[in-house]
Protein backbone atom coordinates (compact mmCIF):
# COMPACT_ATOMS: atom_id res chain seq x y z
CA UNK A 1 0.00 0.00 0.00
CA UNK A 2 2.87 2.33 1.01
CA UNK A 3 4.86 1.52 -2.04
CA UNK A 4 4.16 0.25 -5.56
CA UNK A 5 6.25 -2.13 -7.24
CA UNK A 6 6.64 -2.28 -10.96
CA UNK A 7 8.32 -5.90 -12.81
CA UNK A 8 9.41 -6.02 -16.29
CA UNK A 9 11.63 -7.75 -18.65
CA UNK A 10 14.12 -6.24 -21.24
CA UNK A 11 15.86 -8.22 -23.87
CA UNK A 12 18.81 -6.49 -23.10
CA UNK A 13 21.82 -6.87 -20.61
CA UNK A 14 21.41 -5.56 -17.29
CA UNK A 15 24.69 -3.01 -17.98
CA UNK A 16 22.91 -1.49 -21.00
CA UNK A 17 19.67 -0.99 -19.26
CA UNK A 18 21.73 0.95 -15.93
CA UNK A 19 23.45 3.12 -18.08
CA UNK A 20 19.97 4.60 -19.36
CA UNK A 21 19.03 4.61 -16.01
CA UNK A 22 21.08 6.21 -14.43
CA UNK A 23 22.88 8.67 -17.58
CA UNK A 24 21.86 12.06 -19.17
CA UNK A 25 21.37 11.01 -22.18
CA UNK A 26 19.50 7.64 -21.57
CA UNK A 27 17.78 9.79 -18.98
CA UNK A 28 16.72 12.31 -21.77
CA UNK A 29 15.66 8.94 -24.11
CA UNK A 30 13.10 7.05 -22.25
CA UNK A 31 11.54 9.95 -20.04
CA UNK A 32 10.38 11.49 -23.74
CA UNK A 33 8.94 12.15 -25.64
CA UNK A 34 5.35 10.94 -25.57
CA UNK A 35 4.59 13.09 -22.92
CA UNK A 36 6.16 16.38 -24.17
CA UNK A 37 9.92 16.74 -23.94
CA UNK A 38 12.55 16.20 -21.52
CA UNK A 39 13.54 20.29 -20.55
CA UNK A 40 16.58 19.62 -18.62
CA UNK A 41 18.26 16.38 -17.42
CA UNK A 42 21.17 16.04 -15.10
CA UNK A 43 22.65 12.64 -13.52
CA UNK A 44 25.43 12.47 -10.86
CA UNK A 45 25.31 8.66 -10.44
CA UNK A 46 27.14 8.55 -7.28
CA UNK A 47 26.25 8.00 -3.64
CA UNK A 48 25.85 11.72 -2.53
CA UNK A 49 25.53 12.43 -5.90
CA UNK A 50 22.34 14.69 -6.99
CA UNK A 51 19.91 13.92 -10.31
CA UNK A 52 17.34 16.75 -11.90
CA UNK A 53 14.83 16.01 -14.77
CA UNK A 54 12.51 18.56 -16.10
CA UNK A 55 9.67 17.66 -18.45
CA UNK A 56 6.95 19.56 -20.17
CA UNK A 57 3.60 17.97 -20.73
CA UNK A 58 1.30 17.99 -23.85
CA UNK A 59 -0.78 20.63 -21.49
CA UNK A 60 2.14 22.73 -21.32
CA UNK A 61 2.92 22.57 -17.39
CA UNK A 62 6.22 21.60 -16.32
CA UNK A 63 7.27 19.52 -14.00
CA UNK A 64 10.26 18.82 -12.05
CA UNK A 65 12.18 16.29 -9.58
CA UNK A 66 15.30 15.77 -8.11
CA UNK A 67 16.92 13.79 -5.86
CA UNK A 68 19.77 12.12 -4.03
CA UNK A 69 21.88 8.76 -5.23
CA UNK A 70 21.72 6.34 -1.87
CA UNK A 71 23.02 3.81 -3.57
CA UNK A 72 24.51 3.03 -6.58
CA UNK A 73 25.53 -0.47 -7.87
CA UNK A 74 26.18 -0.95 -11.34
CA UNK A 75 24.65 -2.73 -12.91
CA UNK A 76 22.74 -4.53 -10.14
CA UNK A 77 21.01 -1.74 -7.96
CA UNK A 78 19.99 1.79 -7.48
CA UNK A 79 18.26 3.87 -4.90
CA UNK A 80 17.52 7.61 -4.65
CA UNK A 81 15.47 9.90 -2.69
CA UNK A 82 12.96 11.70 -4.78
CA UNK A 83 11.07 14.77 -4.70
CA UNK A 84 9.03 16.64 -6.70
CA UNK A 85 9.01 20.48 -6.72
CA UNK A 86 6.52 23.00 -7.24
CA UNK A 87 3.87 23.70 -4.69
CA UNK A 88 1.24 21.40 -6.46
CA UNK A 89 3.32 18.62 -6.91
CA UNK A 90 5.39 18.34 -3.47
CA UNK A 91 4.55 15.98 -1.49
CA UNK A 92 7.46 15.44 0.57
CA UNK A 93 10.32 12.83 -0.30
CA UNK A 94 9.86 9.26 -1.37
CA UNK A 95 12.56 6.53 -2.06
CA UNK A 96 12.75 4.97 -5.70
CA UNK A 97 14.14 1.51 -6.39
CA UNK A 98 15.34 0.07 -9.19
CA UNK A 99 17.19 -3.53 -9.37
CA UNK A 100 18.50 -5.47 -12.54
CA UNK A 101 18.52 -9.12 -12.67
CA UNK A 102 20.34 -11.31 -15.46
CA UNK A 103 17.75 -13.67 -17.20
CA UNK A 104 18.22 -16.20 -19.64
CA UNK A 105 16.15 -13.25 -21.77
CA UNK A 106 18.19 -10.27 -20.76
CA UNK A 107 17.66 -8.28 -17.52
CA UNK A 108 14.24 -8.47 -15.03
CA UNK A 109 13.87 -5.16 -13.74
CA UNK A 110 11.88 -4.72 -10.42
CA UNK A 111 10.97 -0.70 -9.97
CA UNK A 112 9.88 0.17 -6.05
CA UNK A 113 8.65 4.03 -5.37
CA UNK A 114 7.73 4.16 -1.69
CA UNK A 115 6.65 6.89 0.18
CA UNK A 116 9.05 7.89 3.11
CA UNK A 117 7.80 11.26 4.41
CA UNK A 118 9.47 10.75 7.83
CA UNK A 119 11.33 8.52 10.00
CA UNK A 120 7.90 7.73 11.54
CA UNK A 121 6.90 6.13 8.30
CA UNK A 122 9.97 4.22 7.88
CA UNK A 123 9.88 2.86 10.89
CA UNK A 124 6.26 2.12 11.12
CA UNK A 125 7.46 0.47 7.54
CA UNK A 126 9.36 -2.11 9.76
CA UNK A 127 6.36 -2.91 11.82
CA UNK A 128 4.83 -3.93 8.84
CA UNK A 129 2.14 -1.80 8.29
CA UNK A 130 1.48 -2.41 4.52
CA UNK A 131 -0.02 -4.98 5.86
CA UNK A 132 -2.38 -3.77 7.51
CA UNK A 133 -3.07 -1.18 5.30
CA UNK A 134 -4.47 -3.56 2.31
CA UNK A 135 -6.29 -5.08 4.57
CA UNK A 136 -8.30 -1.68 4.90
CA UNK A 137 -7.81 -1.26 1.30
CA UNK A 138 -9.73 -4.29 0.38
CA UNK A 139 -12.53 -3.23 2.62
CA UNK A 140 -12.83 0.39 0.62
CA UNK A 141 -12.72 -1.74 -2.31
CA UNK A 142 -15.76 -3.84 -1.51
CA UNK A 143 -17.83 -0.79 -1.44
CA UNK B 1 -0.12 15.25 -13.12
CA UNK B 2 1.18 14.84 -9.74
CA UNK B 3 -0.96 17.20 -7.52
CA UNK B 4 -1.63 15.86 -4.39
CA UNK B 5 -3.47 17.63 -1.46
CA UNK B 6 -2.33 18.17 2.12
CA UNK B 7 -4.75 15.77 3.56
CA UNK B 8 -2.79 12.71 1.59
CA UNK B 9 0.17 13.89 4.37
CA UNK B 10 -2.11 13.97 7.20
CA UNK B 11 -3.39 10.48 5.87
CA UNK B 12 -0.31 8.39 5.75
CA UNK B 13 0.88 10.28 9.39
CA UNK B 14 -2.41 9.34 10.99
CA UNK B 15 -1.94 5.86 9.27
CA UNK B 16 1.94 5.43 11.07
CA UNK B 17 1.08 4.78 14.13
CA UNK B 18 -0.06 1.03 15.38
CA UNK B 19 -2.51 2.45 18.39
CA UNK B 20 -4.21 3.88 15.63
CA UNK B 21 -4.15 1.52 13.26
CA UNK B 22 -5.07 -0.88 15.80
CA UNK B 23 -8.36 1.28 15.85
CA UNK B 24 -8.97 1.10 12.48
CA UNK B 25 -8.45 -2.19 11.95
CA UNK B 26 -11.54 -2.82 14.59
CA UNK B 27 -13.84 0.31 12.90
CA UNK B 28 -13.51 -1.91 10.21
CA UNK B 29 -14.61 -5.20 11.30
CA UNK B 30 -17.39 -3.77 13.55
CA UNK B 31 -18.36 -0.35 11.65
CA UNK B 32 -19.28 1.98 14.97
CA UNK B 33 -18.28 1.50 18.39
CA UNK B 34 -18.65 3.30 21.23
CA UNK B 35 -15.26 5.15 22.89
CA UNK B 36 -14.85 3.26 26.17
CA UNK B 37 -15.31 0.09 24.11
CA UNK B 38 -12.73 1.28 21.51
CA UNK B 39 -10.21 2.35 24.35
CA UNK B 40 -10.91 -1.28 26.41
CA UNK B 41 -8.21 -3.32 24.87
CA UNK B 42 -5.24 -0.72 24.99
CA UNK B 43 -2.76 -0.78 28.11
CA UNK B 44 -2.82 3.12 27.31
CA UNK B 45 -5.04 5.45 29.17
CA UNK B 46 -8.47 7.05 27.66
CA UNK B 47 -7.62 10.47 26.95
CA UNK B 48 -4.67 8.92 25.11
CA UNK B 49 -7.04 7.25 23.19
CA UNK B 50 -9.16 10.56 22.49
CA UNK B 51 -5.75 11.85 21.46
CA UNK B 52 -5.45 9.25 18.96
CA UNK B 53 -9.02 9.34 17.58
CA UNK B 54 -8.37 13.42 17.28
CA UNK B 55 -5.63 12.38 15.28
CA UNK B 56 -7.43 9.96 13.07
CA UNK B 57 -10.72 12.55 13.17
CA UNK B 58 -8.25 15.08 11.80
CA UNK B 59 -7.06 13.10 9.18
CA UNK B 60 -10.44 12.37 8.47
CA UNK B 61 -10.43 9.00 8.85
CA UNK B 62 -12.98 8.77 11.61
CA UNK B 63 -16.05 10.86 12.81
CA UNK B 64 -17.07 10.96 16.07
CA UNK B 65 -21.50 11.10 17.05
CA UNK B 66 -21.89 12.26 20.45
CA UNK B 67 -25.64 10.81 21.69
CA UNK B 68 -26.43 11.62 25.04
CA UNK B 69 -23.29 10.43 27.19
CA UNK B 70 -21.82 8.16 24.44
CA UNK B 71 -19.35 8.94 22.08
CA UNK B 72 -19.68 6.68 19.19
CA UNK B 73 -16.68 7.00 16.34
CA UNK B 74 -17.34 5.53 12.82
CA UNK B 75 -14.40 4.82 9.76
CA UNK B 76 -14.59 6.91 6.37
CA UNK B 77 -13.27 5.50 3.63
CA UNK B 78 -12.71 8.61 1.52
CA UNK B 79 -9.01 9.58 3.00
CA UNK B 80 -8.26 6.23 2.33
CA UNK B 81 -8.72 6.31 -1.47
CA UNK B 82 -7.16 9.52 -1.63
CA UNK B 83 -3.74 7.48 -0.66
CA UNK B 84 -4.95 4.64 -2.80
CA UNK B 85 -5.10 7.33 -5.54
CA UNK B 86 -1.30 8.30 -5.00
CA UNK B 87 -0.07 5.05 -5.80
CA UNK B 88 -2.15 4.43 -8.40
CA UNK B 89 -0.60 7.91 -10.37
CA UNK B 90 2.75 6.54 -9.61
CA UNK B 91 1.72 3.41 -11.08
CA UNK B 92 0.72 4.60 -14.20
CA UNK B 93 3.61 7.68 -14.28
CA UNK B 94 6.09 4.47 -14.01
CA UNK B 95 4.46 2.01 -16.21
CA UNK B 96 4.75 4.62 -19.10
CA UNK B 97 8.16 5.37 -18.33
CA UNK B 98 9.24 1.56 -18.31
CA UNK B 99 7.70 0.85 -22.08
CA UNK B 100 10.15 3.79 -22.73
CA UNK B 101 12.94 2.84 -21.13
CA UNK B 102 12.53 -0.97 -22.74
CA UNK B 103 11.90 0.15 -26.07
CA UNK B 104 15.07 2.41 -26.13
CA UNK B 105 17.41 0.15 -24.25
CA UNK B 106 16.43 -2.46 -27.00
CA UNK B 107 17.19 -0.08 -29.49
CA UNK B 108 20.45 0.94 -28.15
CA UNK B 109 21.40 -2.89 -27.71
CA UNK B 110 21.03 -3.46 -31.23
CA UNK B 111 23.26 -0.94 -32.37
CA UNK B 112 25.91 -1.89 -29.83
CA UNK B 113 25.91 -5.40 -31.64
CA UNK B 114 24.77 -4.06 -34.79
CA UNK B 115 28.38 -4.18 -36.36
CA UNK B 116 28.77 -7.53 -35.32
CA UNK B 117 25.82 -9.11 -36.74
Amino acid sequence: MTSMTLVRRIAVRPSVVFEALITPDGIRQWWGPDDGPVILAESDARVGGRFRVRFRMRDNTEHECSGEYLVVDPPDRVVMSWRWHGDADDTGVSRLEITLRAIAEGTELTLTHSRLRDETIAESHAQGWDGALDKLAAIFKQE
Amino acid sequence: MVNYHKSLDRTFSALADPTRRAILARLEREQCVSVSELARPFVIKLPAVMKHLDVLNDAGLVTRTKSGRTVTVRIEAGPMRGATEWLRRYERFWSTRLDRLTAYAERKEASLRGGGK
